[in-house]
């Protein structure tokens, strides 16, 4: 059994739901950029090249002994399937798992901490947690990069810092990223606000999925986009200390606001999901993660209660297309898995009761 | 002096190109919006970033100087690069300083010095890394030309320079 199939089964240790402000915070991610210093960018590499780029990586980076039986994906040898798993999980990129060339992932068991491979810059290396974790991130991420710079030149230029593919990544090549869980401020229409206060910060807004996705089901994902000039610890403190607590502090505002003046469509939402969650014969993912959204905050809010939390946050890594696909042991095709969706969701609420 | 469209006629041209074609220089000089219909500016599929160099850019009066930048390293151009969005390697960071300086203040908040981590091999033989990266380049020519003599002696100093 590989490791996919693996994972397929279980939920990633960032979706745990127990950090730090986790009935807000989903999750935080921090990543860096890093290339080695004597092969160019893969703009400018051909097969022959990115696959002695992918080797001596794969050789150092198993060399460097960052603990815990890292586990490689060759994702040129992934099934499409498999690969969109690892989309999901939010191991890998979709521009990672949509590429050409050798390239690949390293992914620790807890799914922690993933490596990509010839992605846009030679490595870039990912540390998830659940809720607001980003100091103790920062350790981690920073401790993995002085051990594989022990194996590995990276490419470091005087002033601009570490250099990266893209200049919108040069210098610490961090990006801090957090996705939140924001209901109650979309429904009292004050998203808009945060999202432009957190434009006026140079962050960047974006969707569950990351990178070029919508804001859907409201989840919302803020990261910086500053990455030169600033100190690492800088970046994040102003995400732990400011932005964040900021926005979550808005959004548990708007969420008593709503059971103050609100009560009953406050509840109308949350049991509709359930009751959608539990009775519907096909869902689409979009309808999935909205009401998975309502039934979140309900549980959150103790306006229901017989939904334990890790089954929802379960359920909005099990639903998606790729890992319904591998529950179910075979291709499906949209209408299918709609069906399928549905079924493993009643399943799963009937189950819990 | 502005420079009118030579494409309308009207409206000042904003946009100076060079092509070149079987060996020959042929120097254009058109409007934002002509420019835009001879497909001369790329629509920009990796905004902001293009959005940026289009603006911050192509507009400079200088811009001409910038557009013939290209990098002895990797090859490539500052063309290429604005139309990609990626540079080819670390070297373009100084053989594009004049253009990229500009875009990466604007994109970092006005910011053009790394003040975090540094490499932990600052200061280790900056020649000896230009040369790994030269006999790297060399090495793939010699195997693409299945030069194998060749490549295995290149694999040999390459070897050689990794562990000094």
């Amino acid at each position: 059994m590989n490791i996919i199939d693996d994972f397929a089964k279980r939920s990633g240790g960032w979706l745990s739901s127990q950090g730090p402000m986790s009935d807000v915070v989903i999750s935080s991610r921090i990543r860096l950029a890093r290339n080695l210093a004597t092969f160019p960018f893969l703009t400018k590499t051909d097969e022959g090249q990115r696959r002695q780029i992918y080797r001596l990586l794969y050789e150092r980076i198993s060399r460097a002994e960052l603990g815990s039986n890292i586990e490689f994906v060759d994702i040129e040898e992934t099934s499409e399937l498999d690969r969109q798993v690892l989309v999901e999980r939010h191991l890998i990129s979709r521009q990672h798992a949509e590429g050409e060339g050798s390239r690949g992932v390293a992914v620790t068991p807890e799914e922690t901490v993933a490596l990509m491979l010839n992605e846009e810059d030679h490595l870039r290396i990912q540390v998830m947690r659940s809720g607001l974790q980003l100091e103790s991130m920062w350790q981690e991420i920073d401790a993995i990069d002085d051990l594989l710079q022990e194996h590995l030149d990276f490419a470091f230029h005087e002033s601009y810092g570490f250099l990266t593919a893209c200049p919108t990544n040069v210098g610490t090549g961090i990006r801090v990223s957090v996705m939140l869980h924001l209901p109650a401020l979309k429904l009292t229409g004050e998203l808009e606000k945060v999202s432009r206060a957190a434009r006026d910060m140079r962050l960047a807004v974006r969707g569950f999925h990351g990178e070029g996705t919508e804001a859907t089901g409201d989840f919302y994902q803020l990261s910086n986009q500053t990455t030169l000039g600033k100190r690492e610890s800088e970046i994040i403190s102003e995400f732990c200390k400011n932005v964040i607590p900021r926005v979550v502090e808005y959004e548990k505002l708007a969420r008593e606001a709503l059971i103050k003046e609100r009560a009953a469509a406050l509840d109308d939402k949350v049991w509709r999901a359930f009751g959608t969650l539990g009775h519907a014969r096909t869902l689409s993912s979009e309808e999935t993660l909205y009401l998975l959204s309502h039934l979140r905050m309900g549980v959150h809010l103790g306006r229901l209660e017989s939904v334990p939390l890790n089954t929802i946050n379960d359920l909005f890594i099990k639903t998606q297309p790729a890992h319904l696909q591998k529950l179910k042991g075979t291709l499906l095709d949209g209408e299918q898995r709609s069906v399928a969706r549905a079924d493993y969701i009643r399943g799963r609420l009937a189950n819990e009761n | 002096m502005a420079i009118t469209c030579q494409r309308c006629n009207k409206e000042a041209a904003t946009v100076h190109c060079t092509d070149l074609a079987h060996g020959e220089k042929l120097e254009r000089h058109l409007c934002a919006d002509c420019a835009e219909q001879e497909g001369v500016v790329m629509k920009p599929n990796q905004a902001p970033l293009n959005e940026i160099l289009a603006k911050f850019v192509m507009q400079k009066p200088a811009v001409q100087e910038l557009i013939d930048l290209t990098c002895e390293q990797c090859g490539m151009t500052f063309v290429e690069f604005r139309n990609h969005g990626l540079l080819g390697c670390p070297h373009d960071y100084d053989a594009f300083k004049k253009a990229l300086d500009p875009l990466i203040e604007r994109t970092h908040e006005g910011r053009l010095q790394h003040i975090g981590k540094a490499a932990a091999r600052v200061g280790e033989s900056v020649k000896n890394r230009q040369r790994l990266f030269q006999l790297r380049q060399e090495l793939q020519r010699a195997i693409d030309e299945e030069a194998y003599e060749d490549a295995a002696r290149l694999r040999d100093e390459i070897s050689k320079l990794e562990s000094a």
